[in-house]
């Protein structure tokens, strides 16, 4: 493989992700990654020049909505994917500010 | 020789859209509902949620653009910002990187009498996120979606502005053009509109800049004015010991008139940005920008001169007439009703703006017909009504827009101009007074004030005043 991830790229993915790696699915996610940037290498060899960067697959432009209240309150049915709740609000760990 | 420091700042101005719904899916952005009655699967980031543009909101952002002349990219899209914080349900917000909607503007300021240009970067589309309520009880957070998914546009300047007043005038000038359009109703205390100031400091005469920080929490002038003064003297003292500015994003407090670094290290912002695959692109060609274009309001620099030109007012007049298009419109509307700019232009100036400072109001919301006002100013010019008496029905036009004319006949308010009537409260007056005709005659010309009022007294506020100093005058010379 051509593309070698540090353990220091790893632990900086880990922790924007949120997610803590033990060895063994560090060593696991490296290769991952590794082979996934090998397959962009090889993307990379294509001549691209004076392609337009395409950000849709579909050709397809302006798909709007009209600006009118159609939902009503449902905050009960949202609320029951709440892990925790009070009094009608997502209840959270505390944040910083 | 103590060395001389230049502030260099520049802004990012998020502002609340005045749309009905949201920016992605129909829920109402109504301010001050009850936690998470404004909510959907899309605006809290359920999975298999699919956004859907308000087409109102690339109308407004394609408004503000051209209002603030900037070149707007025909060709945009939405990008994916990635970060994790309670207040964002997807985990990602919605904005524009690549391609944001409008780009390269600027604004005209004046600061004592000189204009200069604060140039604009650029100005995206996005949405707001969730409110976040600290629990004392039981130490945790509470999060209402209300707010999440709310579309803002965010303005970003170049860093032209130098010093608080700069500042202050490119947000009044933002303000007043983005009310104008109706795009938001800009208020800085309700968070429709919010500025964090990046500022840096280098010494007169360098043309690198120094290392910036970024301050949030800002939501008056006065706290921005004061944020400024504050984070400059921190930097200069930060150099003139031989730190380093560290660039970072700094909270104010107000209270404390200090600002303190808001994230740590451990933090990275690194938001890994990318095209955001659930929306597809936009394109506005020219005919959806002439549109626009073509409904675009007159803006207030407009309006200046047309009323130095079309109505002969001064320009001190004209400033605070148009300083928001409410009052623009009542003005415009009474004028064209009873044919009286002046007069109108009194009323609102002097009656209006006392009133709306009395009752600690925005102008926004006056809420009086320019038909009652128009009525008003035309009694007045009869004679039906005079000015004190004038000034109590306007009270009444203020806060209950009361139709005048009815309201003089009910309460019986019309002035007596009856000579008849008038002669004979006078000659009373007159007689039961000698002392004050006395001074009269002896020179005191002050006297005939006195009974003026006794008259006014006796006619309960009703009478004309002209018509009484001249019956008062012809009667005290033929005594």
């Amino acid at each position: 493989m051509a593309n070698v991830i540090s353990d220091e790229t790893i632990e900086y993915v880990g922790i924007l992700a949120k997610l803590e790696l033990s060895g063994e699915e560090k060593e696991k996610a490296k290769k991952d990654m590794e082979s996934m940037l090998d397959y962009v290498d090889k993307l990379n060899e294509l001549d691209t020049e004076g392609v337009e960067p395409m950000s849709h697959v579909f050709k397809v432009n302006n798909v709007f909505r009209e600006d009118v209240v159609t939902n009503e309150d449902t905050h009960e049915l949202i609320l029951k994917n709440a892990p925790q709740q009070k009094e009608n609000q997502f209840k959270v760990p505390k944040t910083f500010d | 020789m103590e060395k001389e420091y230049e502030t260099v700042i520049g802004l990012e101005v998020h502002v609340e859209l005045a749309t009905k719904t949201k920016i992605f899916c129909s829920c109402s952005t109504e301010f001050g509902g009850a936690p998470n009655t404004h909510t959907c699967p899309v605006c809290t980031g359920m999975p298999g949620s699919l956004p859907v543009l308000n087409r109102q909101v690339v109308e407004y952002a394609i408004a503000v653009g051209l209002a603030t002349n900037c070149d707007i990219t025909q060709y945009c899209k939405f990008d994916r910002k990635n970060y994790f914080y309670p207040d964002n349900p997807q985990n990602y917000q919605i904005s524009q990187l690549y391609l944001p909607i409008c780009r390269n503007g600027h604004v005209e300021i004046e600061v004592n009498g000189s204009k200069k240009n604060v140039g604009i970067h650029e100005i995206h589309m996005e949405e707001d996120a969730g409110k976040l309520i600290h629990d004392e009880w039981e130490d945790c957070t509470l999060v209402d979606y209300n707010r999440s998914g709310v579309p803002l546009i965010e303005i970003v300047s170049e860093p032209d502005m130098r010093n608080a007043e700069e500042v202050i005038a490119y947000l009044e000038k933002l303000r007043t053009t983005i009310q104008y359009l109706g795009a938001s109703d800009c208020k800085l205390q309700e968070g429709s509109m919010r500025a964090d100031v990046n500022l840096s400091v280098r010494e007169v005469g360098s043309d690198k800049f120094g290392t910036r920080t970024e301050m949030k929490n800002l939501n008056s002038f006065k706290a921005i004015a004061r944020a400024i003064k504050g984070e400059r003297e921190r930097q200069i003292e930060l150099i003139e010991e031989g730190k380093k500015v560290v660039q970072e994003t700094r909270r104010w407090d107000d209270n404390k008139e200090y600002s303190y670094a808001m994230r740590s290290k451990e933090d990275a912002q690194d938001y890994r940005y990318f095209p955001e695959p659930d929306l597809v692109p936009i394109f506005i060609d020219s005919d959806w920008l002439k549109r626009v274009k073509a409904a675009q309001p007159e803006l207030r620099e407009e309006k200046l001169l047309r009323y130095e030109k079309e109505y002969d007012i001064p320009r001190d007049d004209a400033l605070i007439i148009t300083e928001s298009r409410k009052m623009a419109d009542i003005f415009e509307e009474t004028t064209k009703l009873c044919g009286d700019a002046k007069k109108t232009a009194n009323w609102l100036i002097g009656e209006t703006m006392r009133l709306v400072k009395e009752n600690e109001m925005d102008v926004a919301d006056i809420s009086f017909s320019p038909e009652n006002l128009a009525k008003l100013i035309k009694i007045v010019s009869k004679g039906e009504i005079n000015n004190i008496v004038a000034k109590e029905v306007f009270e009444e036009i203020f806060k209950n827009d009361i139709d005048p004319e009815k309201y003089v006949e009910e309460k019986g308010l019309k002035s007596v101009n009856d000579e008849g009537t008038l002669k004979e409260v006078i000659q009373k007056i007159v007689d039961e007074n000698p002392k004050s005709v006395e001074d009269y005659k002896n020179g005191k010309k002050k006297a005939i004030g006195f009974l003026v009022g006794q008259t006014m007294k006796a006619m309960k506020g009703k009478a004309d005043p002209a018509a009484v100093n001249k019956i008062l005058g012809e009667i005290l010379n033929a005594v």
